[in-house]
Formats: structure tokens, sequence, C-alpha cells
């Protein structure tokens, strides 16, 4: 896959911005409260990955962190900022968001899913200008997908789909990205083909990227900095080689596990022993 | 990488408007501006333009007197014999007018509802929009109707204005409980409720409705009942008014909102991140599509199938992502002239209603589509 950010980098790229969540409660409902009291400091110019067993809140979090669920008590701050505060379409251009399992409408193609990324540079009388045509087209290429541009995004393969929608939001050239689950779908080869696309937009165009990820040795592999969650709290945060041990395995997922260096990148790896008692 | 500038196709003050491509959509750009343009989009907005022209003309040749083309366009005119004159301008005109902007208003408020509630058998006309304007036309008719055999004067003149309104605040009240009860709380309108809450409210109506015809005396229930089969029989210029100035000012913002609904046809959280207003788009949507509905149904009944239609034959032709607004329109309206002609014609010496026309084709019609798109998954 070919390198991001040669359309112009975003406009806002050399101020890296901040995202913060502070003293965060978030809740379905009143009596469905997922998260409490979570403080959360997204390193920028960083990736920084989100793990936790299912149901633990990742996904929550990352709803909230992206303006899509008020929180009930605390705030989520964009450089300083209330995020409940700033114009929708302002946060759209600082903050793309990968959905964990996003719809595609019927018979959409590639092509115009992925245009529908520009929405927040575009307007009513700029529907469309050579740097919303260069930032589709990088996209594509990004994601390799231009072969497939003008096909139906329903007779793609699930990974191919996943490929589309992650060009989508690559194509909405924002300095921060949301990312739930970008690698469910989709093959080994192609895993390592999107995280590696991550660093790479992380790298040449400086953005800072959030994703959850279940396989924690790729967490390991490709992210700066870890944040694992259990029930809704987070248990530890830092670099990967910092953070992960044998007890953060047995008390996020219950499992218990051998961690050896990776012999790849010397990063911890995860060995599974079994179910924790 | 960077997109091909074709051609200038216009020199204007030293400033080209340029052609460019994006995949098979073509940019047109104008100094700052530049708009998207699906050539097929526009290549079937003109054909069907060109049916509902085709249309209007055959409306106003056929009835109870056939007249040849020319007698109709010296009749617009008004240069043909003074009765033909009369035919044409007087009572054809206009009918064929309502039913232009009857068709397009229906065809537009389907369109809308299908895009908002992503939901292909949504319509005005099946979450109780429609059916509120019915009762709200029906306790007008049977308030005012004509009280005795005969009376005309002040109760005819009444139920002449009051009815458009009855069935405009009857569209109104039904919107109300519709998003009042559907909206939910959150940051997004429950949209799958809107349409249950809606099908209940539908059904309830309906029962008003009926309730209310067994009310009044055998004449009011009859002329009741026979406007609530939906019809373009009689209709003025009085009926084009009210509906041409609500869809003036409606299509635009209809066209407005579209940019924001193809962002939402990807769903609310991204959407979201994309920049669109969500609960403020949705809301616009529905209020528009149901003030379309209430004006449609104030002109010419509750004339059923088209909202429901129109769109998925207009999505169908046109082949974009999302639904065509103005092709949705255009169909609507070209449905609605074809059933108006075909309901004159069906039956000799008799008139049929468009809304008959339009439930006898349309229901089989929408059923094939259905069971057609179905087979194909
Ligand atoms: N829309 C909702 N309404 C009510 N409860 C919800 C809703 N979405 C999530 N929850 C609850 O919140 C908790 C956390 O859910 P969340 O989706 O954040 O988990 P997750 O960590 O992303 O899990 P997974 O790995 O399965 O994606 C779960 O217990 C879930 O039942
Ligand atoms: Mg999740």
């Amino acid at each position: 896959m070919s390198v991001i950010g040669a359309t112009g980098a975003p406009a806002s790229e050399k101020v890296v911005p901040l995202l913060r969540g502070q003293a965060l409660r978030l809740a379905y409902g009143p009596d469905r409260v997922v998260v409490d009291g979570l403080d959360l400091e997204l390193p920028p110019g960083k990736v920084t990955a989100v793990i936790g067993a299912n149901g633990s809140g990742k996904s929550t979090v990352l709803r909230a962190l992206a303006r899509l669920l008020r929180p009930v008590d605390g705030q989520v701050l964009l450089d300083g900022r209330d995020i409940h505060q700033m114009r929708t379409r302002d946060v759209a251009r600082q903050l793309g968001l990968l959905p964990q399992a996003p719809v595609s409408p019927d018979g959409i193609t590639v092509r115009d899913l992925v245009r529908r990324g520009r929405t927040p540079h575009t307007s009513l009388w700029r529907q469309w200008s050579d740097a919303d045509e260069a930032a589709l087209l990088a996209a594509l290429a990004a994601t390799d997908l231009t072969e497939l541009a003008d096909d139906p995004v329903d007779a793609l393969s699930g990974g191919q789909r996943q490929r589309a929608w992650l060009a989508l939001v690559i194509a909405q050239e924002t300095p921060l990205l949301l990312l739930d689950e970008p690698t469910t779908f989709l093959d080994i080869a192609h895993q390592v083909d999107v995280l590696e696309l991550v660093r790479a937009l992380n790298r040449d165009a400086g953005r800072t990227v959030v994703m959850v990820l279940h396989d924690l040795n790729q967490a390991c592999r490709f992210a700066d900095h870890l944040v694992a969650l259990r029930g809704g709290r987070i248990v530890t945060a830092g670099p990967p080689a910092a953070v992960v041990t044998t007890e953060l395995v047995r008390t996020v997922f219950d499992l218990d596990a051998m961690i050896v260096p990776d012999p790849v990148g010397g990063t911890p790896m995860v060995v599974p022993i079994g179910r924790a008692k | 990488m960077t997109v091909v500038r074709s051609r200038a196709v216009r020199q204007r003050d030293g400033e080209a408007a340029t052609l460019a491509r994006s995949g098979p959509a073509v940019v047109l750009r104008w100094r700052g501006a530049g708009v998207l343009v699906h050539p097929r989009t526009w290549a079937v907005g003109a054909v069907l333009a060109a049916v509902v022209a085709a249309l209007c003309i055959v409306a106003l040749a056929v009835g109870t007197q056939w007249l040849p083309l020319d007698d109709v366009a010296r009749g617009l005119v008004g240069e043909a014999e003074r009765a033909t004159n009369l035919t044409v301008r007087r009572f054809r005109l206009p009918r064929v007018v309502v039913a232009v902007l009857v068709g397009a208003a229906l065809g537009l408020a389907g369109a809308l509802v299908q895009a908002v509630t992503r939901n292909p058998i949504a319509a005005p006309d099946v979450i109780g929009v429609t059916a509120g304007a019915s009762f709200g036309a029906v306790l007008v008719l049977l308030a005012f109707g004509g009280t005795t055999f005969g009376a005309g004067g002040a109760a005819a003149e009444l139920s002449r204005v009051g009815l458009p309104l009855g069935a405009v605040a009857g569209a109104f009240v039904a919107a109300a409980i519709v998003l009042g009860l559907g909206a939910g709380k959150g940051p997004s309108f429950a949209t799958q409720r809107v349409v249950l809450v809606g099908i209940v409210c539908h059904a309830a109506f309906i029962g008003l409705v009926h309730w209310g015809l067994t009310r009044g005396d055998v004449d009011q229930a009859t002329r009741a009942a026979a406007w609530l089969v939906g019809s373009l029989h009689g209709r003025g210029w009085e009926h084009v008014t009210g509906l041409a100035v609500a869809l003036a000012l409606l299509l635009p913002v209809a066209l407005v909102l579209g940019r924001s609904l193809s962002a939402l046809s990807l769903g609310e959280p991204s959407a979201a991140t994309l920049g669109v207003r969500v609960r403020r788009t949705q809301l616009g949507v529905f209020l528009v599509a149901f003030a379309l509905t209430g004006a449609a149904v104030a002109a010419a009944g509750p004339v059923g199938f088209i909202a429901l239609l129109a769109p998925q034959i207009a999505r169908r032709l046109v082949r974009a992502p999302g639904m065509p607004l103005v092709a949705s329109a255009l169909t609507g309206a070209a449905v609605l002239l074809a059933a108006d002609v075909l309901a004159r014609l069906a039956v000799p010496g008799v008139e049929l209603p468009a809304g008959a026309v339009t439930a006898l084709v349309g229901a089989p019609y929408l059923l094939w589509l259905v069971v057609r798109s179905e087979g194909q998954r």
C-alpha cells in the first residue's frame, strides 16, 4: 500500500490536536452506566491501541470521544475545548471515525462511498474540487481499491468492504482517526496491510490514531501507547513494552499467558496458556 | 492524481467554466463553485420531464370530448372556438396542473421519508400522515358539508375553504404524534420507531375516518367517501395555488437537505462524524415531507401508492447512490397524470377516481418490484 498524505496533509497538521476524556461517565439510559470516572489522554502524533474483553466498553469510549455519545458526567476535550460546544462540521474536520459495524447503502459503489468522506470539506456550492478528487484517489490507492472503485460495495468481500470504509475515513483527511476494530474481517495479510497503513498515516501525515484491536500482539507491535479496559475502567495505560505483563493479561482477559519478546520487532508477545481460574 | 480538465465550456469575463471527470460523474466548475453531476441522473431527469410534458398534452386532449392536438394548442392560448377554449383552459388545464403538482409533491415526500428512514416501504401514506390529513378533511366535510339536500350557500362555501385546511391540520396533528412519540431521546431520531408509531397512527386514523363516515347523513358520507379515494375530478385553479407555493418553498429545502441525506445513508454515527447535524436533518426531512403530503392531500384527497411507488421507480431508473429527489418528483407527476388519463378512459362513459387507478395498478406493481428484488438477494 502506498503512502498517504500526498494530497496536502490536513490543514491543522502543524498543531496536532489533543483529545482528552475527563472524568467521563458514560451510560445508555439511567441504569446502564458502562463507564464511570474515566480519565484518558491520547498522546498526540502517536498510535494508541485500546484493548479489552468483549463488552468492556471500548466502543462506548470511542463513541464518546467521537461526540456520538454525550457523557452523563465529565467532558471530552478537543484542544482544550468541550467537544459538545464545538460545531459539528469543525469536529468533522478534526476527527474521523470508523464504526465497528458500518452498513453500506444498497447499490453504492466504492467510489461513491469513499467520496462521502469529503462531506466536511465540501458544500452546496463547492461540491467537488481538485483537492477532493486527489484525496479520493489517494485513499483508494492507499487501501488497494483503485481497481474496484466502480464496483458496488455489496459485491465486495467482507475484507474489501472494510477497506472501503477505511478509505472513506482516510479521504476525510482528519488529523485524528478513531478506528473501531479496523482489522476485523480481514485476512492476516490485509490485517498487516491495514496496520502498516495506519502506521504510515501516523508517520507521514502526523495523524493521531486511536484503534480498538483484539489481537494483543498486533497492538504491541503497531501501537506506541496501549490503553487496557476492563469493566469500563482503565486497568493500565502506557507503552506496550512497559505495561504488558502476565498480570495485565490475567486482569484484562482472565487468561494465563506467557510474555516473550516478539522475534520480529522485540515488542512483547503474548502466548496464551489457558483460561485463568 | 489530479483531475483531468477536459475542455473549457464557456468563456465569460475571462473565467472559463470547466468540466472535469470524477469516475463516472462529471464536475462542472465555474469560478469558485463546483457541482458534481451524475450524467445518468440528468439524462433520466430530462427523459422524465419529456414524459410528463407528453402526458400533459394527452391529458389535455382526452376526455368526454376528444380534441385534436392543434385544438389543444390553440385552446391553450385562447384562440380556438369558445367552447374549446373553455374546455382546455378552464377545466382541463388546472386539472392537469394539479395532477403534476400533487404527483410531484407525493413523489418527493415519499423519497424523503424513504431516504431518512432507510426503509423502502415507508411513505407518508403508510406512517399515518395521509390518514391524519384524511381524518381532518372528513371532519370538515361532516361539519359543514351541505347540511341538507340542495343546501349550497354558506355551508358549501365553508366546506370548500375548510377542507384543505382540515387536511393540512390533520397532517400536522398526525406528524406531531408520529414524531413526538417516535423521536426518542438520543442524538438521532429512532427512525424505525417513527415508522412503527406511524403504522399504528395510520390504523387509528383510518378507524376514526370510518367512524366519522357513520356519523354523517348518507349524502355527506357518500361525498366524503368519494373524496377519500383521491381524485382530480373538478379540480380548478383554487387547488393549484397552495400546492404550488408549498412546492416552490419546500423543493429547494429538500434539495439542500439532500446533501446531508446522502451522508445519513451511511448510518447516523458516520453521518455525525462527517459533520451532519443528524437530528436536525432528520426533523427537517420529516417536516418537509409531511408538509408536502398535507398540501397534496388538501388538493386531491389521499391518492394512494404514489409516494410509495415513485421513489422506487425513480431509484431504479437513476441508479445513482441515494434517493433521487427530483427524479422521484417527476416520476410521481408522470404516474399521477397517467393514472388520471387512464381513469378517464378505462371505462367508457364513466370516470374513475385517479386514486382507484393508482391503487389498482400501483399495488401489484409494487408487489412485483418487491418480490423481484428479494429474488435477487
Ligand atoms: N446501545 C446500547 N444500549 C445499551 N447498552 C449498550 C449499548 N451499546 C453497548 N452497550 C453495553 O455497554 C457495554 C460496553 O459495550 P461496548 O460496545 O462499548 O463494548 P466493547 O468493548 O466495544 O465490546 P466488543 O469487543 O464486543 O466490541 C456492554 O455491556 C453493552 O451491553
Ligand atoms: Mg466494540
